[in-house]
């Protein structure tokens, strides 16, 4: 039995199912992401779990008890929200303290166990600052110690990178990641963006019109999608003659599918082709290594493994 | 045509000068004009105006009435206005406009006709409410409404409650809806959330409402002139009366300047005091 079972779950509004019975065992200390565009019920799902929003039927458990019969405020769930949602009236230390003060927690081993956090996050000397006063990543960490500092049985991330630029996100990925190995909590990531779920998670659940449409290890999605959504989903794809074929596992050999370079584009560590072929267009990347490559207008011929 | 600007603005300028700064010298400059029962207004300048009305107890009641009714008016609008605006900012589309209507209902109508509404309904023995309270038996006398400052606070809160509303609603709306929830979910009741994250936000707002309202309610005259009457004066029926019956002129003119002088005090006063204290917090 999974630490965290959702079971049929399914949530509707009017005639349109938000959740579509959706069944996912999460074990102790994994770290799952429900990836899917916007409108396919992970959010919906978060907030279920999270006790913000009821469901139609189904069934959530927690080691075993039933998660549903206790209030909210009650579930113990470390939440980061999308916007942070950070108490702006309250200095960082505050904010973190928050919870541990609902629980009751004496002054001193709050003062503790805030600092510690504070700590794990990076923020150690920001503790007296107003979060008016940080830039957006500061915040976003503050919003993760207030979660994790009240040493949650889930911690759930309702979209947590999206509010950053691209660099700051590469960077939080990594450091997301690295914080929740070394607490080891069971973590519920919710993205609509599938390098983020890939990079972070020990699993993700593909999901799409309230349904998951795959569930498993990020590399065996990738590389063995269930349902043509999943591999389109999961980064590009090609369609040749019926087979789904990834854009990188395309070579440039002396024969093969014949075809034509239509554009080329660099984009720093790899180049980006799109060939017209006989079986129509084909996307192409390969690395750079430095060698010349092929020209826009100059014939070339694919090949890839699997292809007889 | 770099003198262009200031050229635009002579016009608006003229305007103010003419309707608000003008009127107001003179009223300040008539504060100290000599008055007396057979020789009128005398051009001079003396203190005697401001003395009566500094030293005379008769004033002192005045004034501390009038600070004490908007003292009154303020605490009961805020205390009502605002959970009132947070309830209006969880209702649902059609109702939230309902309720807003009915809200800000009192801004529609007349004063005169409002506060004749008050009369019918609490004043003496023929008031709705008391015949009502008198026939269940629960009261033997008519309670005391008219003529009263509970009615003058009453009738004015009703009136300057608007004001209250959406000063509260319009940070309410500035409010992450998510905030709430995250406090939920470290373990926070409705209480607490309401007193330790929302209330705290709203604070702003509360006391900006607070002193649009004790503003108001200090300088307000058509309500305490017909409710509180000849027996309840305030600073601006005090005003009133001294130029239009006695027709002392210059000391209601040192009235009206005072009671000008206390608001400005009072309401520069509670900004800065607003804005030190929430500086840091918000933008």
């Amino acid at each position: 039995m999974a630490f965290l079972e959702l079971e049929r779950l399914t949530k509707s509004f009017g005639a349109h199912n938000a959740v579509d019975g959706l069944t996912l065992g999460v074990e102790k200390g994994e770290f799952v992401a429900l990836l899917g565009p916007s409108g396919c019920g992970k959010t919906t799902t978060l907030q279920m779990i999270a006790g913000f929003v009821e469901p139609t039927s189904g069934a959530i458990r927690l080691a075993g008890k039933d998660l549903l019969a206790i209030r909210p405020a009650r579930r113990g769930l470390g939440i980061v929200f999308q916007s942070y949602a950070l108490f702006p009236h309250m200095t960082v230390a505050e904010n973190v303290g928050f919870g541990l003060e609902m629980q009751g927690v004496a002054a001193a081993e709050r003062r503790t166990r805030v600092g510690e956090t504070l700590d794990l996050v990076g923020l150690g000397a920001f503790a007296s600052r107003f979060p008016r006063q940080m830039s957006g990543g500061q915040q976003q960490r503050v919003a993760l110690a207030r979660a994790l500092v009240i040493r949650p049985q889930i911690l759930l991330l309702d979209e947590p990178l999206s509010n950053l630029d691209a660099k700051l996100r590469e960077g939080m990925q990594i450091e997301l990641r690295q914080i929740q190995r070394t607490v080891g909590t069971t973590t519920i990531l919710v993205t609509h963006d599938q390098a983020e779920a890939m990079a972070l998670s020990d699993r993700i659940v593909v999901m799409n019109q309230g349904r998951a449409e795959q569930i498993g290890p990020p590399h065996e999605a990738y590389e063995r999608p269930a349902t043509p959504f999943v591999a389109n989903f999961l980064g590009k794809t090609n369609l040749v003659d019926g087979n789904s074929v990834r854009p990188e596992r395309i070579s440039f050999a002396a024969f093969g599918l014949a075809g034509t370079v239509r554009t080329r584009i660099f984009q720093g560590n790899h180049w980006l082709y799109q060939v017209d072929t006989a079986s129509g267009l084909v996307t192409v990347i390969r690395q750079n290594s430095g060698e010349a490559m092929p020209g826009e207008g100059d014939a070339v011929h694919l090949a890839w493994e699997g292809r007889a | 045509m770099r003198s262009a600007p200031y050229l635009l603005c002579v016009p608006a300028l003229v305007l103010f000068a003419g309707v608000v700064i003008v009127p107001l010298a003179m009223t300040v400059l008539l504060s100290f004009h000599d008055w007396g029962q057979y020789k009128g207004i005398e051009p001079v300048f003396i203190l005697k105006n401001w003395q009566e009305v500094l030293g005379d107890s008769y004033f002192h009641e005045m004034f501390a009435r009038t600070f004490r009714i908007a003292f009154f008016v303020t605490l009961l609008a805020a205390v009502f206005g605002a959970p009132e605006a947070y309830i209006l900012n969880r209702m649902r589309s059609p109702w939230r406009g309902i309720f807003l209507l009915v809200i800000l209902g009192p801004l529609l109508i007349s004063v005169v006709a409002r506060t004749l509404g008050w009369a019918l309904l609490f004043g003496g023995n023929s008031g709705l409410v008391n015949k009502a309270l008198m026939g269940l038996g629960l009261i033997s006398a008519p309670l005391p409404f008219m003529f009263t400052e509970t009615g003058v606070v009453i009738a004015l809160a009703h009136v300057l409650m608007p004001y209250m509303v959406l000063a509260v609603w319009a940070s309410l709306q500035r409010l992450d809806p998510q905030v709430e929830n995250a406090a939920v979910a470290l373990g926070a009741g409705p209480f607490t959330v309401l007193r330790r994250i929302v209330l705290p936000q709203v604070m702003p707002g509360i006391l900006s409402g607070a002193v649009i309202v004790f503003a108001l309610a200090a300088s307000a005259f058509a309500t305490p002139a017909i409710i509180g009457g000849r027996r309840l004066k305030v600073a601006s029926t005090l005003a009133y009366d001294e130029f239009l019956n006695t027709l002392n002129w210059p000391l209601g003119a040192a009235v009206a300047v005072l009671l000008l002088l206390a608001l400005v005090a009072i309401v520069w006063g509670a900004n800065r005091l607003v804005e030190r204290r929430y500086a840091q917090v918000f933008a």
